[in-house]
Formats: structure tokens, C-alpha cells, sequence
């Protein structure tokens, strides 16, 4: 051979995937937000080492009365911040337990659907059909009515709520990759199934899995707290959701309550299906071409 | 005996519209050694025809008999070593790489699946076979995307190659590539029969192609092949007037303005007409041509054609 | 000699990114065919769409003009150029499939053009269809006329593209690769009715293609493309008699054609080395990187287009000179 080869250097796909999404300002402030979140909820037991469910303080302190409950207290005396403080922790665990166990239920099916078509794609898409016909959040309720009320049963309902919306995601995508010559390739050149779906596949069909991640964790983070206000939450364990849901009552009088902890979810789902939508982008480089 | 010999293969696909029959009773025999074409427009099979060989798709029915062995009997499961046998290179050099993965990456992965030396045999085997089709050493690292299409196409030519394959099945491996690489493909492909000592069947709806790398060619229209001779024969003497008509179809020079030699459109391989297949196109057709269905006859040693009126076509085309 | 229909003059087109066509010229006389050839990255296709002034947006065309009948199209206000579009230059592209909209029947879409342009009432428009497409020669063309696109083969849909584009009559037609998706018994039919067209109803055609053979067969005149420059400007017939640029040689050698008598036990095909992407950055000759012949000054600045006889102009100092060289030992 005498062909002179030049390869021409060209960014990385995920390279540039990266770089599109650190040059977009909203997606980087819901970060910054996210990672101050998750670093507090980290560090819960260091910033109020005590049970922040015990009576501390006066009832019904307003915001910035006592400079010691700097977001007041509640009826029962509990205060106010490090309820917020406590519960981000639930609300993080819970959003990302339910979302990593139902993308993986999901992955599974829709991969094995999608893959192998025919008889198993059938019997699949039924069972698919099967929990997507059904009420999500009352099925969820029943769930968690059936199980005891915690953080483990209610992360495995809000699992078992979320997993069609992946499985039928990951179906389209593997149906359609699964064409593409490479994975011919693939076959012919003898590889098993296993090795197919997760290391030829999976890896192409990430970008629209991850980008669906993210809006999961948000909505399992509202499903929670919806749980939790509903007073079927884990009751040894202080969440957004039931602090809103303990003082709804007082909801005229000390509005703030029901407010403080109300910003909190607000801000954070909103972080992440702003993250979602930058994700989105960055890993659509089409899109991105556009703009 | 030779290589591999298909026998009455027939692959068919159910479609919403009705029974696609791709693959429609095709027999053929590639010798060790022999680089055979395999050329037709688009439907005509000859694609679902490679891939069936290959057992990437499952035929209706037929033989595919490969050194011996019937390859359409073996279970999913006992195809690893046929697979090593066997290989494929593809059209689209741009789908037919992972994206995902490195060329190191996409090279190594059918060593090891077929569990063939250690680690360093496997580093050496990959870097040499890189080597081998004109790529540097630093491609490994790379991605398919960062390469052309015809550097691509050597990627796939060494992952074809990589596992010592006898019998590499070719599809239009030239196709998508510009003409000013087209010849360096081919030379490649040419270089590597040598050195292996590879057959090739190689399939290409482009009969300039074909003519440069086919020691023996068939011609396909709709699922069956309706002519089959030596290269130098079929283009000095074609006995079917299909085959005339894509020589003819070749935009050439010396045809200045020229009208085009057949009207008509290609039918539906769900809806293949009755009696010889290339009738309603045929500019030779008689009534029996639209009753009854030509079989594959030897007209002259070593060439065959399905055609009713092949004796009377025995005038050479113009070109 | 008259002013031609199309002169393409030191058009220079310009992206953020690079400029893909640069300092190109020719013309198109009426009722002509000029095949404008080259691979992918040549710039032919985008050379088609400064004409029809439908680059993409971040594109510029820097300089140079494209004096369509006498009027510069670069400085028509888009109004206007929306009425040159489609009624005195039409356009048909290599993928029938996506430039027909999927959700209208042909007749829908053939009608839409013409009550734009020509004002017809839908009933005459629907009229005027069904001849349009028996004149591009759709069998049935009555009950065609109601199809969907996907229910018609890629040789179908070209010529309901085909007929789309002539609707108006225009005078020139730019078909973009129109024959590249399509199988090569189809591929002869409709170059054959492109050029039944041409004839029948005056218009000059710029054929843009890759394909050597079809420019033979079809084109009076051909500019071939390389890298965003022209390399060699010819009759059809001359130049694949004997092309001069070593681009062009290059390219005649390393096809595999019907008539020569290339086998691959006979020997190799002569290669082009490298790829187009070496022309990148290149501040000479582009073609310098894979060329046989060049020279250090080929390295200097791009050659211009030279005219070496009447009707053959290459843009390769070392040819032109070998050639003039040539000639002045014959005159003596």
C-alpha cells in the first residue's frame, strides 16, 4: 500500500456533547443549584446533627424572628430549615433510587422487546400497555397502601409507575438500531445477545435515555412529596412533601410553612428538567447545528 | 466440490402487503479461489441473497452448503465456527462501525468473542491487520466518525478479514464511496484475495464494477438469477435480454443521446409477475413468455440463461 | 457572440467554517447541457443552490456574479428572485422521496406550482397536471395524478419532480445528481426524458453528476469541479477523449468501465492517492496533495483556468505549459 492516509482531527462526540451543554447558562445554574442541593443533603448530619423531627424551638416562629431558626418554626416547634435541610435527603434518595431502578426495569424490557421483535415484542408491549392504561398515581397510592409506608416501598412503587415510559423508549430506539448494519456486523460476526444489546446497542441508544432520566428524577421527586402530603409517606423520616402535607391546615395563617418547603421542590424539579432540556440539546447534535 | 453451493434458496418475508419473496429459487457454486458477481437492480434480492448465505437471515427454504456441511440446519448456537468461516463487508461504511466504539475496540471484539490467542496475540493480530489495509497504527484509538468513508471501508474490510475468513461476501463495498477511491478500495480488495486466498461473491448493481472483479457473474432480476457465465462471455455475447438491457443502460460516451434501451419500471417482489418475471419489460416477449416461467438452461458451456427466446438473441449488443 | 443564458463568474462562496467554492466560472448557453462533475466536496451541489439563491443562511457569496439573461441574480431582490425561481430556472435534487412532501398527492403538488406562477384556477391546474405528466411519460397519468408519493417507485417520483420543475416552462433547469438514487435501466430513462425535455421545450440544462459516463453520453459541455475550483473546462467528448488535467486523467484511470479492457487478474486500477480532504488548508493547487505532476509553484497560489485552445481552458500551470510546448513543436 503507497495511499497516503491524513485522518482529519475532529472533535469527539461526547466531547462536543459536553461542550454545548457547559455553553448553556441555564443548564449550568440548575447544576450549580443541584450540586449546592445534593451537597446539603450530604451534609445534613453536620449542619443540624440533631433529629429534625424533636421540638426545638417556639411554635410558629416567622422566618427571621429568631436568628437561630433563620426559616421559623412549625406548630409542633420543629424547625423549619432543618426539615428543609432533612428532606432534601429523602427527596434526592427517592428521586434517584426510583429513577435508577425503573430505567433499569425498563432498559431490560424495552431492550429485549425491541431486540428479539416478534412473540416477545408482543408480549411485552402488552404488559407495557398494562401499566400505561392504568392511573399511574392511583396505582402508586394502592402500592404503597398494600406495602408499609417507606422510603424502600415507596422508591419501588414510584419504580413500578415509571419503568413503561423507558421500556417503550428503549424499545423504539433498539428497533431501530438494531437495522443498522453494525449490528448485522455483529451477528455475523458471531456475537452472543448479550454482547449485542448492552455493549453494540445500549451505548447508542444512552443519549434519549439519559435526557428521559433526568425528568424522571424530577417526577419521581413530585410523586414523593405528592405521597408524602397525602400523608403516605415514610413517617419516621421528614420529606418536603409531608412537611407541606403537616401544615396545610395553617396554610392562611402561616403561610410560609407550606411555602418554604413548596419553593424547595419547585426549584429543584425545575433544575432538573432544565438540566433535561440542555442534555437534550447537547446530545442532539442536530438541534444544536441550528442554533 | 466446491466452496459453497446454494441449492433452490428461497427466502420470503411476510409483509403487510402480502408474501415478499426476496430470494426465489436461486442455486449457485463459488470454487476456493474464485471471486463470483452478482449483479441486479435494486430489489432483485441480491442483498436478502448475501445475507442468507451468511445466515443473517433465515431462509424459507433451499440448501447452503459450505465445505461440506449444510449450513441452514446448524442451530444458532453451533454457527460460531461457520461465522469464522464467513464474513461480510458492508455498503454504508458510515452505519456498518459503531459509533460508539474505538477502531482497537471494534477490531479486538471478534477475537475475543471467538476466543482466539491472549491479549498480546490479539494486540498483534489487530495491528497488523490495520496495517495491512493502509491505515496508520493511530487509528485504533479513534472513532469511525473521525475517519472518510473510504478509510472506513478498510475498517470494515479488516474487521471482515480479521478472523481469516475463505469466503468474504461483498456488498456494493464500493457503492458509497467517491470514484476517486472507488479504485483504491478495489485494489485493496484484490490485494487481500491474494494474500488470503479469499472467494469473494461480490454484489454490486454496477456492472462497470463487476466486469473488473468477477471472474464468473450472475445476473439477477427480481429473486432469481436469469443468467449466469464466464465475465468475458456475458459482456461479449449476454443471451438475455435483461442483461442487454443493463449493459446497454450504462451511461457510455460512445452512445451519444442515445434512447434509453428498456421502459418500464422494476415490478414488486410482492407482486411478481406471472410467467418469465421480466416480461411487461421484455422487448422480445412472446406469448408464452407471459404462461409460462424460462428455467436456468445451458446455452453454450459454462453459460446459462432463463429465457424462452435466448438462442434467437445471439446478435452482440451495439456497444 | 451572444450573451449567454447563465455566466457564472468568479463565484466565491463563503461559510464560517471555510469556503467551499471559490473563484468559479462558467456559462450556459441556451438550449444547452454543461455537466458541472466532481465527487463529494467538490462544491457542485452548493454552486446549484447559490444559483437558485437557496444557500443556507450562514452562507455568503462573496464575490463574483451570476448573470442569469442578462440580470445579475446576486442583487434581485428576493421578491423578485422568488419569481425567477421555479418559472425561469427550476431545480430537481437527487432524492425524490424527500423533496415531494409526503402528505400531498403529485397533483396537488404539481398544481401548487402552477397556481403560484401562472395563476391557474385549481381545475385548469389540475388539467394542466395530468398533460405535465404525460408529457414526462407517467403511464395513466389521470389516475396518477391522485397518488402519494410513497406509492410510487423512486423512477415515478423523479418524474413527477421532473414535471413539477418544467410546469412553467423554464429556461434553465439544474438537476442535482437527478440519477444517482436510481437503478441504472431507470437511471437511462430519465436522462433520456431530461433530454427529450430539453429539446422540446428550449431549455438549456446543468447536469450536476460524479458519473464520467453520463457526461459523455449527455452533456455538450463540462466543467469538472475540484475541491471548490474548476480544473478543466471541455467539450464532453473531448474531454474524455483525452482529458488534460491530472485530476481528471486521474479519474478516467481509476474507473472501471465496460469497454476498457480492465481485469483485476490483468493488474491494479490506477489510483488517485489520498482523499479530497487533503485539498483543505492547501494554499495552492488543491489537487497539489495527490498530484503525480506538481511543482513547487504549484504550491504558491490556486492556478487560474487558462484557456489553452477555444473551448478548453484546465487550471495546471505544468499541462498548459507541456501542452503550449507541445504545440509550438508541432507549428514548427
Amino acid at each position: 500500500m503507497t495511499t497516503a492516509i491524513e485522518i482529519a482531527p475532529q472533535p469527539e462526540v461526547s466531547g462536543r456533547a459536553l461542550r454545548a451543554f457547559l455553553r448553556n447558562p441555564a443548564a449550568m445554574l440548575a447544576s450549580g443549584f443541584l450540586v449546592f442541593v445534593t451537597a446539603v443533603a450530604f451534609a445534613a448530619p453536620l449542619i443540624y446533627p440533631e433529629d429534625p423531627l424533636s421540638m426545638v424551638a417556639r411554635p410558629f416562629l416567622w422566618p427571621g424572628q429568631n436568628p437561630q431558626f433563620p426559616l421559623g418554626s412549625d406548630s409542633l416547634g420543629r424547625d423549619v430549615a432543618a426539615g428543609l435541610v432533612w428532606g432534601s435527603r429523602i427527596s434526592l434518595i427517592i428521586g434517584i433510587a426510583a429513577m435508577a431502578l425503573g430505567v433499569s426495569i425498563g432498559v431490560v424490557i424495552g431492550a429485549t422487546a425491541g431486540y428479539f421483535g416478534g412473540r416477545i415484542d408482543d408480549g411485552l408491549v402488552r404488559l407495557v400497555e398494562i401499566f400505561q392504561t392504568t392511573p399511574s398515581f392511583l396505582m402508586l397510592i394502592v402500592l404503597v397502601a398494600i406495602a408499609e409506608p417507606r422510603v424502600e416501598s415507596i422508591t419501588v412503587g414510584i419504580a413500578l409507575v415509571t419503568w413503561p415510559t423507558i421500556a417503550r423508549l428503549v424499545r423504539a430506539e433498539f428497533r431501530s438500531l438494531r437495522e443498522k448494519d453494525f449490528v448485522t456486523a455483529a451477528r455475523g460476526l458471531g456475537y452472543g445477545h448479550l454482547r449485542i444489546i448492552f455493549i453494540e446497542i445500549l451505548p447508542n441508544a444512552l443519549p434519549p435515555i439519559i435526557v428521559t432520566s433526568s425528568v424522571i428524577v424530577a417526577s419521581a421527586i413530585l410523586m414523593e412529596s405528592a405521597l408524602s402530603f397525602m400523608g403516605l409517606g415514610d413517617p419516621n423520616r421528614i420529606s418536603w412533601g409531608s412537611m407541606i402535607g403537616a401544615n396545610r391546615e395553617t396554610l392562611r395563617t402561616t403561610w410560609y410553612l407550606t411555602a418554604v418547603p413548596g419553593v424547595a421542590i419547585v426549584l429543584t424539579v425545575l433544575a432538573l428538567n432544565m438540566i433535561g432540556d440542555a442534555l437534550n440539546d447537547a446530545l442532539n447534535p442536530r438541534l444544536s447545528a441550528e442554533r | 466440490m466446491p466452496l459453497l453451493s446454494v441449492a433452490d434458496l428461497h427466502t420470503h418475508f411476510r409483509t403487510p402487503r402480502g408474501i415478499l419473496r426476496a430470494v426465489d429459487g436461486v442455486s449457485l457454486t463459488i470454487e476456493k479461489g474464485e471471486s463470483v458477481g452478482l449483479v441486479g437492480e435494486s430489489g432483485c434480492g441480491k442483498s436478502t441473497l448475501g445475507k442468507t448465505v451468511l445466515r443473517l437471515v433465515d431462509p424459507t427454504s433451499g440448501r447452503v452448503t459450505f465445505d461440506g456441511e449444510d449450513v441452514v440446519r446448524l442451530s444458532r448456537d453451533a454457527l460460531g465456527p461457520y461465522r469464522r468461516r464467513a464474513q461480510m463487508i458492508f455498503q454504508d461504511p458510515f452505519s456498518s462501525l459503531n459509533p460508539r466504539h474505538t477502531i482497537e475496540r471494534i477490531l479486538t471484539a471478534p477475537l475475543s468473542v471467538h476466543g482466539i490467542g491472549d491479549r498480546n496475540e490479539r494486540r498483534r493480530r489487530v495491528r497488523a491487520m490495520i496495517e495491512r489495509v493502509g491505515l496508520p497504527l493511530s487509528s485504533l484509538s479513534r472513532y469511525p466518525h473521525e475517519f472518510s468513508g473510504g478509510q472506513r471501508q478498510r475498517v470494515g474490510i479488516a474487521r471482515a478479514l480479521i478472523l481469516g475468513p475463505d469466503l468474504v461476501i461483498c456488498d456494493e463495498p464500493v457503492s458509497a464511496l467517491d470514484l476517486s477511491i472507488q479504485a483504491q478500495i478495489l485494489n485493496l480488495l484484490v490485494e487481500m484475495k491474494r494474500d488470503f486466498n479469499l472467494s469473494y461473491l461480490f454484489i454490486s448493481h454496477d456492472l462497470s464494477v463487476i466486469r473488473y472483479f468477477a471472474d464468473r457473474v450472475l445476473v439477477m432480476y427480481l429473486g432469481r438469477v436469469v443468467e449466469s457465465a464466464a465475465g468475458a462471455d456475458l459482456w461479449a455475447k449476454p443471451l438475455h435480454p435483461y442483461t442487454r438491457a443493463l449493459i446497454q443502460a450504462i451511461p457510455d460516451p460512445t452512445r451519444r443521446r442515445q434512447a434509453a434501451p428498456i421502459g418500464g419500471d422494476i415490478a414488486s417482489p410482492e407482486d411478481i409477475p406471472r410467467g418469465c418475471r421480466f416480461h411487461p419489460r421484455c422487448p422480445i416477449a412472446t406469448s408464452i413468455c407471459a404462461e409460462r416461467e424460462p428455467a436456468l438452461e445451458t446455452h453454450a458451456p459454462g453459460h446459462q440463461a432463463a429465457c424462452h427466446h435466448a438462442g434467437k438473441l445471439s446478435r452482440p449488443p451495439e456497444a | 457572440m451572444t450573451a449567454p443564458l447563465l455566466d457564472v463568474s468568479n463565484l466565491t462562496i463563503r461559510f464560517p467554517t471555510g469556503t467551499p467554492v471559490a473563484d468559479l466560472g462558467f456559462a450556459v448557453g441556451e438550449g444547452e447541457t454543461v455537466a458541472v462533475v466532481g465527487e463529494s466536496g467538490s462544491g457542485k451541489s452548493l454552486t446549484a443552490l447559490a444559483i437558485m439563491r437557496l444557500l443556507p443562511r450562514t452562507a455568503r457569496t462573496t464575490s463574483g456574479g451570476i448573470r442569469f439573461q442578462g440580470r445579475d441574480l446576486l442583487a434581485l431582490p428576493e421578491p423578485e428572485m422568488r419569481r425567477v425561481r421555479g418559472r425561469k430556472i427550476a431545480m430537481i435534487f437527487q432524492e425524490p422521496m424527500t423533496s415531494l412532501n409526503p402528505v400531498l398527492t403529485i397533483g396537488k403538488q404539481i398544481a401548487e406550482v402552477l397556481r403560484l406562477h401562472e395563476g391557474l384556477s385549481s381545475e385548469a391546474a389540475r388539467k394542466r397536471s395530468i398533460q405535465l405528466l404525460d408529457l414526462v411519460r407517467v403511464a395513466d397519468p389521470h389516475l396518477r395524478v391522485d397518488d402519494f408519493p410513497h406509492r410510487l417507485s423512486g423512477g415515478m417520483r423523479q418524474r413527477a419532480m421532473i414535471a413539477m420543475a418544467v410546469a412553467c416552462g423554464p429556461k434553465l433547469l439544474i438537476a442535482d445528481e437527478p440519477t444517482t438514487a436510481l437503478d441504472v435501466t431507470i437511471q437511462a430513462q430519465v436522462l433520456d426524458l431530461l433530454d427529450r425535455l430539453r429539446r422540446e421545450l428550449g431549455m438549456a440544462l446543468v447536469l450536476i453528476t460524479h458519473d464520467l459516463g453520463i457526461v459523455g453520453q449527455w452533456a455538450d459541455r463540462v466543467v469538472v469541479m475540484y475541491a471548490g475550483r474548476g480544473a478543466e473546462e471541455a467539450d464532453a467528448t473531448r474531454l474524455l477523449d483525452d482529458p488534460l488535467h491530472p485530476y481528471t486523467r486521474g479519474l478516467l484511470a481509476a474507473s472501471p468501465r465496460l469497454d476498457a479492457r480492465l481485469h483485476y487478474t490483468a493488474g491494479p486500477l490506477r489510483e488517485i492517492p489520498g482523499s479530497i480532504a487533503s485539498a483543505l488548508g492547501e494554499p495552492g493547487c488543491p489537487f497539489v496533495p495527490r498530484c503525480p505532476m506538481a511543482l513547487p509553484t504549484c504550491r504558491t497560489k490556486p492556478p487560474p483556468l487558462e484557456e489553452i485552445r477555444p473551448g478548453r481552458l484546465i487550471a495546471c500551470p505544468p499541462t498548459l505549459a507541456l501542452e503550449r510546448a507541445d504545440a509550438a513543436a508541432v507549428g514548427r
